[in-house]
């Protein structure tokens, strides 16, 4: 059952996949100016040496045989090549990619261990101080835009010295700062929805209390709207990332796909393209098997 | 409409000041804000004085010249040449010093020019910006989510894969690669017409599948099948029964998806894909930080990004949405 379910959100984010590739082609198709449009500036390049080099690069073949090449160059495990660096374009990704992992999932666990026991406990103590501070705390953070966070917060770093150049302390810092005021939000909303229930009142009249009334029967009926803001938050730290990496400069996919949009740098503009929509597919696909895992409902419908 | 609550008060006002004093740029600012001082570059926020060498105390506040002699502060004076929103143009500036003497409120960036005169028209670009691309992709956000949410079947289908396609790149991936297909360097003008045609155009799907959502229960109603089966036409029922229901949707939309895009345009910019110099917006403003040294030296240049931020949390308290998401019962 799990099989066929995990096999079906699989083909789902396939074909999404496939039409973000389709799209992305078709868009960078339409765009004026190519790899080579810098050199047909310079005089000493002949028209026979443009000519050649278009062929060489593919420039003058269709959409459809470029599309199709490319994804011979996907099956092949290269993703095309990067005109700009002469190399294959996953020689160039990978590390970087490697870099961005990093980053974003190190704060993607780090604010969601935060988020859990502060929303629940924010819930818990309803209008105590903590859940007060809480509040306060997540209303500004909130409407903090990354961008502004990130700055201040590498100004700090550097104006305390505290800054080691290439450490992933403060941007996975600004990271989880950017993330958690969403997330405890959700949780807390998300507990405090569950316990004015009807059943958790009769479960209470019951004498179910404590640890028990908790982890029996609020939690799992909690979990299941933050199991789709799993998708959603690694969406959002991907965005980020590519933000708090230009700022602090940290050599991840995202200045990679800057200097490759510069370049007009085809290839190397797709990778980045494609493998960010594959990390949040992945993220909603691992939010969709925590749903499977915590509410029967999805399990019963199979 | 129900009473504002204080919070929505305050962010009104804030953001009523805030587009008066935009729009009013050139009034308000004291120099032209392409106007380069090679002579203070990089120079720390003027400080404007009450009290002189002699411990005296002056009325009207005053600014130390370079050649240290004190200039007061004077009001309605005569400075750069600016047009009031493009139309008719003027000389006078709220307020200003005499030469030699200078007044940078917010001090002077790497070329020596003032950063409250270039905050303040960057405001244009950035607030147009913002609002064009929020009204484009409420159009379109409405415009589909009525259409799939009243005929359903294929347009539906067909309508919501797409806004799936869409949802499944972050925000500023999707945006940089719409951006990569458009020339790199532009007109100011087109430039800001572009980015807020981008930004609108991958901002509908939010809105479109709120508005579906409601005209989906909106047509369900006895009242409109009543009046369907009288014989009224689809388009009246979408127009008379279902489009009203979606206002609400709207103005939520609205107000988050504003600074969102003012965001995004702010984001770019800061990258270098959006407006570049001599145009001015809040992205370009903050683009220098991206420089160490600056960020270790002149820590004026960041009082932007506190003013950007300052908008979004304007912003962001016209929405009641949030308070029901967690703040007030």
């Amino acid at each position: 059952m799990l099989r066929g379910y995990l096999l079906r959100r699989m083909l789902h984010g396939f074909f999404l996949l496939a039409g973000i590739s389709i799209l992305s082609f078709v868009l960078l198709e339409l765009a004026p100016g190519d790899f080579l449009g810098e050199a047909k500036l310079n005089p000493q390049l002949s028209p026979q040496t443009l000519l050649a080099l278009r062929e060489r690069y593919g420039l003058d073949q269709t959409l459809p045989q470029k599309y199709i090449q490319w994804l011979g160059s996907v099956a092949d495990g290269s993703f095309g090549i990067s005109f700009a660096y002469n190399l294959p374009v996953s020689q160039l990704l990978w590390p970087r990619a490697r870099k961005t992992l990093q980053l974003t999932l190190t704060s993607l666990a780090l604010s969601w261990l935060l988020a859990l026991p502060l929303g629940v406990w924010s819930a818990a103590g309803r209008d105590g101080w903590l859940d007060r501070t809480v509040r306060i705390v997540t209303s500004i953070l909130i409407a903090l835009p990354d961008l502004v966070l990130a700055c201040v917060l590498f100004f700090v770093a550097v104006q305390t010295g505290r800054f080691r150049s290439g450490g992933p302390a403060l941007p996975v810092t600004i990271l989880v700062l950017a993330a958690l005021p969403m997330l405890v939000r959700h949780v807390r909303s998300a507990v405090l929805d569950v316990s004015s229930q009807p059943y958790v009142r009769v479960a209470r009249s019951h004498g179910i209390a404590g640890a028990r009334l908790w982890f029996r029967w609020l939690l799992p009926a909690a979990a299941n709207p933050l199991c789709s803001l799993f998708g959603l938050s690694v969406a959002g730290l991907i965005s980020s990332s590519l933000l708090v990496e230009t700022v602090v400069g940290w050599p991840g996919l995202g200045p990679l796909f800057l200097e490759a949009i510069a370049a007009r740098d085809f290839y190397l503009v797709i990778g980045p393209v494609i493998l960010s929509a594959t990390f949040l597919i992945a993220g909603v696909l691992v939010g969709d098997l925590l749903l499977y895992a915590v509410d029967p409902r999805i399990r019963i419908r199979q | 409409m129900k009473q504002l609550r204080s919070n929505q008060r305050l962010g009104t006002t804030g953001l009523i000041c805030l587009h008066v004093a935009v729009l009013g740029a050139g009034f308000l600012a004291p120099y032209d804000p392409a106007e380069q001082n090679r002579a203070f570059t990089l120079q720390p926020p003027t400080r404007i004085r009450f009290v002189d060498g002699q411990g005296q105390f002056h009325a009207l506040p005053f600014v130390m010249g370079v050649d240290g002699r004190a200039r007061s502060l004077r009001f309605f004076v005569a400075g750069a040449k600016y047009r009031w929103l493009g139309g008719p143009s003027s000389r006078i500036h709220l307020f200003g010093v005499d030469e030699p003497g200078h007044i940078f409120l917010l001090g002077t960036d790497e070329f020596g020019r003032d950063q409250f005169s270039r905050m303040l028209c960057g405001g244009q670009i950035s607030l147009l910006t913002g609002w064009l691309a929020a009204l484009l992709a409420l159009g379109l956000g409405l415009g589909l989510g009525l259409v799939a949410g009243f005929f359903g079947g294929w347009r539906d289908a067909l309508i919501m894969r797409g806004a799936e396609l869409f949802l499944a790149l972050p925000w500023l991936y999707l945006l940089l690669a719409i951006r990569a297909f458009l020339p790199l360097s532009l007109s100011p003008w087109t430039t800001t017409l572009a980015i807020a045609l981008l930004t609108g155009i991958i901002g509908w799907t939010r809105p479109a599948r709120l508005v579906r959502g409601v005209v989906m229960s909106a047509k369900e109603r006895d009242y409109v099948y009543a009046a369907r089966g009288f014989g009224a036409s689809s388009w009246h029922l979408i127009a008379r029964h279902c489009l009203p229901e979606t206002y609400g949707v709207l103005f939520t939309q609205m107000a988050l998806l504003v600074p969102q895009f003012i965001l995004a345009e702010v984001a770019l910019s800061f990258l270098g894909l959006g407006i570049g110099d001599p145009a001015v917006s809040w992205g370009t403003l903050l683009a220098p930080l991206r420089q160490l040294a600056i960020v270790a030296s002149a820590w004026w240049m960041l009082l932007p990004a506190l003013f950007v931020a300052a908008t979004a949390w304007c912003f962001s308290l016209l929405d009641n949405e949030g308070e029901r998401n967690g703040a007030v019962p």
